[in-house]
């Protein structure tokens, strides 16, 4: 707002003062002119008078939402097939189509495999294909690659296939994956994953934070399993909303707290943040999970959440 | 040790400014072999106390001669009677000392400034404009900045061209920061403001070649008040907010899609009619200020060859268009130049970028920049989604912000290069 208020001043004195300065100088030797000290109250007269101007000129907008608004329940979100959704046969790995398709089998990769200390992400699709199933649903066929995290996109890169089906039904129903990954099986619990369980199921563990990461891509090294972990239980809900029409991600854990642990499994409170691709939307889903090494991951309750700008806590 | 340098210099400048206090700079025209005999038994009187800064040679070249206060008014007399032309080229030496004192300093705290700017760090709106005058001001010979308009809350839009000279030569346009939540594209794009004005300076390889037939435009905020609001909170709803901040026809929800809301194929599917949409188009193409400025500015110039935009995320090269999934009429040259600049940019730390048109390769876009570009004749128009795939996305770190901006400047160098080579 200041340099605002500055550039208009500039503009401002640049243009009346220093013109009507000019004109007194020029006019004298054609008749009298008022004298300077007129002139110069005059100026600041009308500066004085500009700046009170420019405060209604501030954009309302500037001011805080007076309502939450959300998007509609994402589930009902169904836009028309673009024309690319119905090449049948073979798939350009490239492409969207492809790419959405292998996303939803990571989710369900996380969702299955997924710790602390081990969230998969989609390295490249290899090959692809797309056929209509008699049910009415739409069948991808995927090669892909995946990396692990932490150590990304360095680490060694695991080789899949997957199945996954999209019904296609008047209400929404979540797809379906067949999911092959070479080497899942000796994917045991690492020992980063034991000593993260070690240490935060002690009954007096209450862990909470916020914005992970924040605004700026911070996270300290403390909350990044937590941060992981909500990546793997965000990936239940994503998995469940998912359509050819979207192309989820997680985009920020708004805040985590720690609940008593229950039957030897860690309890966290997540609010997080994903963001729709196609749709560019940012949507908030409140859930509770539990992890413990031997359990994985799972989602007790996930509800939708409406978008409230005003709240800087999510409503309990 | 640069520093010492210039201290000592300043001490000197300090110390002889007195010394030349009152004596000029003459241009001597010798017109005939007299006039030369006669300046060259001028230049052998070293008694006279005249400072030749260039030698007699030939009526060719001129001679320039510093005279001594005193000494004035004899030798120009002197050169009068003999017919000798001449003219005052420095009117009074100290002046111009003190003058370039004064820039010395002044240079040397820019240079302190810029050297000093932190490249790996998120800035604010106020900030990145301060960053603007200071690269200005360091390299006023190349850099200028260009107000193209206000936005929707009356701030001002700047576009940094770099010039080497002459009138509307064939330009490049960069924009970043037309989606406010993108901030690794506005932080790209002031290290590339800083790394062409350096490359220039350095004269390093293409650089000065490509700035000696084209101008660059580029443009590191495009969406200034969607800038400021991402940075008024930590709060998601701020922090994740995309659009301008216009008012729209819904009191509760305000802005639009400022990469949906250009005049091409407007209001086609990709773009969504709801103002709480974060795709929203906008009641009408170019009905948005900001995105109305900047298609004038491109259109009355007239002379781009090519437009490119910086978006995040999802480290994507990709082409035109984004309305419809026909290819483009040059398709397959635009796909080889982004296959080509992605392999650039892969070079400098492995990172893996997708190619491909818009449509096809993140969705069904209408009223997109690109499309409106190379609908306009722009041929070479690009988008660029940046860094990460997903892991962080909007939030990345900003450790990576530096690595990211190179391996970017590595592809846009690349396609700049190429531009340049293919005027058409």
């Amino acid at each position: 707002m200041q340099s605002v208020i500055r550039t208009h001043l500039e503009s401002v004195s640049s243009h009346s003062c220093y013109a009507t300065e000019l004109s007194f100088i020029n006019s004298s030797t054609r008749r009298r002119s008022p004298p300077e000290w007129i002139m110069k109250t005059f100026c600041s007269v009308w500066l004085l008078l500009s700046l009170v101007e420019l405060r209604p000129a501030l954009p309302v907008s500037q001011e805080t939402p007076l309502a939450c608004r959300g998007p509609a329940d994402p589930a009902l979100q169904q836009p028309e097939t673009p024309e690319e959704m119905d090449t049948t046969g073979d798939l350009e790995p490239t492409h969207y189509p492809a790419r959405r398709a292998a996303t939803v089998a990571l989710h369900y990769l996380n969702t299955r495999h997924g710790s602390p200390y081990r969230v998969f992400g989609l390295q490249q699709v290899h090959k692809a294909s797309a056929e209509d199933v008699a049910a009415g649903g739409r069948k991808y066929s995927l090669d892909f690659s995946v990396t692990t995290s932490p150590s990304g996109s360095a680490g060694p890169a695991l080789r899949c296939s997957a199945e996954v089906l999209f019904p296609r039904t008047e209400q929404h129903t979540p797809p379906d994956v067949q999911l092959n990954c070479e080497a899942l099986q000796q994917l045991n619990s690492t020992a980063e994953d034991e000593a993260f369980y070690q240490k935060y199921i002690t009954p007096d563990s209450a862990v909470s934070a916020q914005y992970l990461p924040d605004s700026y891509g911070n996270m300290s090294e403390d909350m990044q399993p937590f941060w992981r972990l909500a990546r793997v239980a965000a990936s239940f809900i994503m998995l469940r909303e998912s359509s050819e029409n979207t192309e989820f991600n997680m985009a920020q854990v708004a805040s985590i707290t720690q609940q008593e642990s229950s039957e030897k499994q860690l309890m966290l409170d997540y609010v997080v943040l994903l963001h729709d691709l196609p749709s560019q939307e940012i949507i908030q889903w409140k859930l509770l999970a539990s992890w413990s090494p031997d359990s994985g991951v799972r989602v007790l309750q996930m509800e939708w959440q409406p978008r409230c700008p005003h709240a800087t806590k999510p409503p309990n | 040790m640069r520093h010492y340098i210039a201290v000592f210099a300043l001490l000197a400048a300090v110390y002889c400014e007195e010394v030349f206090n009152g004596d000029q700079v003459l241009r001597i025209h010798a017109e005939s072999k007299k006039h030369i005999q006669i300046l060259k038994e001028l230049e052998r009187d070293v008694d006279f106390g005249l400072d030749f800064w260039t030698n007699v040679v030939s009526t060719e070249l001129p001679v320039d001669i510093r005279v001594p206060h005193a000494r004035l008014y004899a030798i120009k007399n002197f050169l009068k009677e003999n017919n000798i032309p001449f003219t005052v080229m420095i009117n009074n030496v100290k002046e111009l000392l003190d003058r370039e004192r004064e820039e010395m300093v002044h240079n040397a705290e820019m240079e302190r400034k810029t050297k000093s700017f932190n490249f790996a760090a998120y800035h604010d709106l106020d900030t990145i404009y301060n960053f603007m005058d200071t690269l200005v001001a360091n390299h006023s010979n190349l850099i200028s900045k260009v107000n193209i308009g206000s936005t929707y809350e009356n701030r001002p839009m700047y576009v940094l061209k770099f010039s080497t000279g002459g009138e509307k030569k064939p330009a490049i346009w960069i924009d970043a920061g037309v989606h406010a939540r993108e901030w690794i594209s506005h932080a790209t794009a002031v290290w590339l403001a800083d790394r062409i004005a350096t490359d220039f300076k350095e004269n390093r390889t293409p650089v000065p070649s490509i700035l000696s037939q084209m101008d660059i435009y580029l443009m590191i905020v495009a969406n200034p008040d969607g800038y400021v609001f991402t940075h008024r909170s930590l709060s998601e709803f701020y922090r994740f907010w995309r659009k301008s901040r216009s008012a729209t026809s819904n009191p509760k929800c305000h802005g639009v899609d400022l990469n949906r809301n250009w005049d091409a194929e407007f209001g086609g599917p990709g773009a969504s009619d709801d103002p709480c949409a974060e795709d929203y188009r906008g009641p009408s193409a170019q009905s948005e200020i900001e995105v109305k400025n900047i298609a004038n500015f491109i259109t009355d110039h007239g002379n781009f060859k090519s437009f490119m935009t910086l978006h995040s995320y999802k480290q994507l090269l990709m082409y035109p268009y984004g309305y419809v999934g026909t290819d483009a009429p040059d398709r397959t040259e635009l796909h080889d130049v982004a296959t080509q600049a992605s392999k650039a940019l892969n070079s400098w730390h492995g990172t893996v970028y997708k190619v491909g048109s818009i449509f096809h390769t993140i969705e069904q876009a209408s009223g997109a920049s690109v499309d409106w570009a190379y609908l306009r004749g722009i041929k070479y128009s690009f988008a660029f989604e940046l860094r990460d795939t997903g892991e962080y996305g909007f939030l990345l770190p900003a450790d990576q912000i530096v690595s990211t901006a190179r391996e970017t400047w590595y592809a846009l160098r690349y396609i700049m290069q190429y531009v340049c080579d293919h005027p058409y």
